[in-house]
């Protein structure tokens, strides 16, 4: 069974968000990296690009599939994990680890309402 | 010789010569025609190889290959029949091999007349009005469908409608032909089941849907029952509806797309119509449209004339050329070659055949594999994986370990809703021992992968590549033998 952290919060989509003051640290989860296998690109936005929750920030291509990674929460890109360039792997090995982007949130009702890890474990299951 | 890795251009030695040009039979020198200017003035750095050395390595090469001439090849949503010799018997006919796009028309007619007879033959089979064969293969056949479809709305000063409705059950080339034809696309969810949510569509449906793009049965091998209710909704909000001919195969002469309601389609003649599939085939595929629509079909155009000759013609009202001349001609002549030696009665018992063997192994495996999807399939059918998920062997595994008992691997991963899809589709020729030897494997795999799982992990061991760096290839692919000996220096 894929890992899942109670540290964070989920998107039905499998993005993970951790808090870290005002900015939302964003990767996908354990479940993702798994059922997607072998990971070879990471596409991600442009710091400074403004995020609605529920766009779409970037792609996840592994030798399987091409995936859109949908952004949780609203706000501006601070940083994105530019070690995936080189490294895309690096999400397969441990997938909670390896954040893809930052995001200054403008509202923070928008992590409250994500999945906790409890409500998260539940939708891995069913699918 | 076993792992034999060479490419030519390693063989090539100064000087050595294995070729002989023929006589020059047009009595001129076609260099004499280009300007100095536009010669190259160094040498093209061909592999300098004998005779020997080029028989010897392409024939190696050929060995490394696996196709449906050396094994089952169950691949799904592909229809990897067997391909008739005949076939290319007749399409290699010096008559027809020889001809140029370019000679008098007066010396091409029964070529021409093959073009028009075989568009015919699809037209009937479609249950549509014409066929233009132009297109060089399955997306590019979507491209032009796609193009006829915007024109249609364009035509008619409707400029509004610029979406197209797409399953997410589709064919990965639908959305990006979808695309490329400059249109946008909309993902209408499935059901559980696999068959569009008309529930799910019917809120999409306004005046900015240019049509919707379909095949039947769907990916996962089941027929779309509604359709028929679909296609009204879809002709009611104004749209088209496009069939994707890829899973034709078990409809032929049973079914016709153009009676369900659509207005547009592509055949894969390499798939439904026995002609050589992958390996560069090439592949055709030819596009069909509903009488409202004929005038749109691309240029140029073979007609038959009221005296029984046939011509190449141009109309104004197309929307232009998808190609070059009229398609790949040797592969329509494979095609029709095919339709003539079956006839209309053994082309309706293809259909038949194909749903009953691809039935057939689904029963018999449904009991080791996970089957998401109850009930009689048609031409193909899709399991989630192994039934008992607690070994952690994956579909990959499974479809790597076929290898090893000579079989290839089915269409894994896809269609996306199923996270361990494994795809299979036998056809309609294979026999039953073939089919039986390769339901024995499957149930072989299944009990290995309970009893001694790290047999599958190491899979495939008789293959003379075993597991490729697949993220490294796809990362640093090494297309040309410029780009790898600039890795080696």
């Amino acid at each position: 069974m894929a890992k899942v952290m109670d540290d964070r919060r989920y998107a039905e989509s499998h993005e993970w968000v951790k808090i870290e003051g005002d900015i939302a640290v964003i990767g996908i989860s354990d479940y993702a990296q798994h059922a997607l296998g072998d990971i070879v690109y990471v596409d991600m936005p442009e710091v400074g690009d403004e995020m609605q929750a529920g766009e779409v920030f970037g792609a996840v291509e592994s030798v399987k599939a091409a995936s859109d990674l949908i952004c949780p929460v609203s706000g501006e890109v601070v940083e994105i994990n530019e070690a995936l360039e080189d490294a895309p792997e690096t999400v397969n090995a441990d997938a909670f680890d390896t954040w893809i982007i930052k995001v200054r949130m403008t509202d923070a009702a928008e992590y409250d309402a994500l999945l906790d890890a409890a409500a998260y474990t539940q939708l891995c299951e069913n699918e | 010789m076993k792992n034999y890795d060479k490419l030519i251009f390693e063989l090539s030695r100064p000087g050595r010569k294995g070729y002989q040009l023929r006589r020059n039979e047009f009595g001129f020198d076609a260099l004499d025609n280009i300007p100095a200017e536009l010669r190259r003035k160094d040498s093209p750095e061909l592999p300098e190889v004998s005779e020997g050395d080029v028989v010897r390595h392409y024939t190696n090469l050929s060995n490394k290959n696996f196709g449906v001439d050396t094994g089952f090849y169950p691949l799904g949503s592909c229809t990897m029949k067997y391909n008739p010799k005949i076939n290319e018997e007749l399409a290699s006919m010096p008559e027809f091999a020889g001809l140029h796009p370019l000679q008098p028309v007066e010396t091409a007619q029964g070529a021409l007349e093959m073009y028009y007879n075989l568009q015919q033959a699809l037209a009937n089979i479609a249950g549509l009005a014409e066929f233009t064969l132009n297109p060089y293969a399955g997306a590019h056949g979507e491209l032009t469908g796609l193009m006829v479809m915007r024109q249609y709305h364009i035509s008619r000063g409707d400029t509004k409608r610029t979406k197209v409705i797409i399953p997410d059950t589709a064919h990965g080339t639908n959305p990006a032909s979808a695309m490329v034809a400059g249109l946008e696309v909309v993902e209408v969810k499935s059901k559980p089941n696999g068959s569009i949510d008309v529930e799910d569509l019917k809120p999409l449906l306004d005046d900015t849907v240019a049509g919707i793009m379909m095949t039947n049965p769907n990916t996962t091998g089941m027929f779309e029952a509604e359709i028929l209710e679909i296609a009204k909704l879809v002709h009611e909000a104004g749209g088209l509806l496009y069939y994707d001919g890829a899973n034709l195969n078990p409809l032929l002469g049973k079914v016709r797309p153009g009676d369900m309601g659509f207005d547009i389609m592509h055949i894969n003649l390499h798939k439904t119509f026995s002609t050589p599939h992958g390996g560069g085939g090439p592949g055709s595929g030819p596009v069909g449209v509903a009488a409202h629509l004929t005038d749109l079909l691309p240029n140029p155009r073979v007609r038959k004339m009221e005296d029984g000759t046939f011509t190449i013609d141009t109309d104004d009202r197309s929307l232009g050329n998808v190609s070059t001349f009229l398609g790949n001609f040797g592969v329509m002549m494979k095609a029709y070659a095919y339709i003539l030696s079956l006839g209309c009665d053994n082309l309706k018992n293809v259909g038949p055949m194909a749903t009953l063997n691809a039935n057939y192994i689904k029963e018999s495996l449904k009991d080791l594999y996970k089957l998401p999807i109850e009930g009689a399939c048609k031409h193909e059918f899709v399991f989630d994986g192994l039934a008992d998920k607690s070994t952690g062997v994956t579909t990959l595994n499974v479809a790597k370990r076929l290898l090893d008992f000579g079989f290839h691997a089915p269409t894994i991963y896809f269609p996306l809703l199923f996270h361990e899809a494994m795809m299979i589709e036998p056809t309609e020729t294979e026999s039953l021992e073939t089919i039986d030897e390769f339901i024995d494997v499957m149930r072989k795999v299944a009990v290995e992968a309970a009893e001694s799982p790290e047999i599958l992990k190491a899979a495939p061991v008789t293959t003379e590549i075993s597991h490729p760096d697949e993220t490294g290839a796809a990362k640093n692919p090494i297309l040309s033998y410029r780009s790898l000996k600039q890795q080696q220096s």
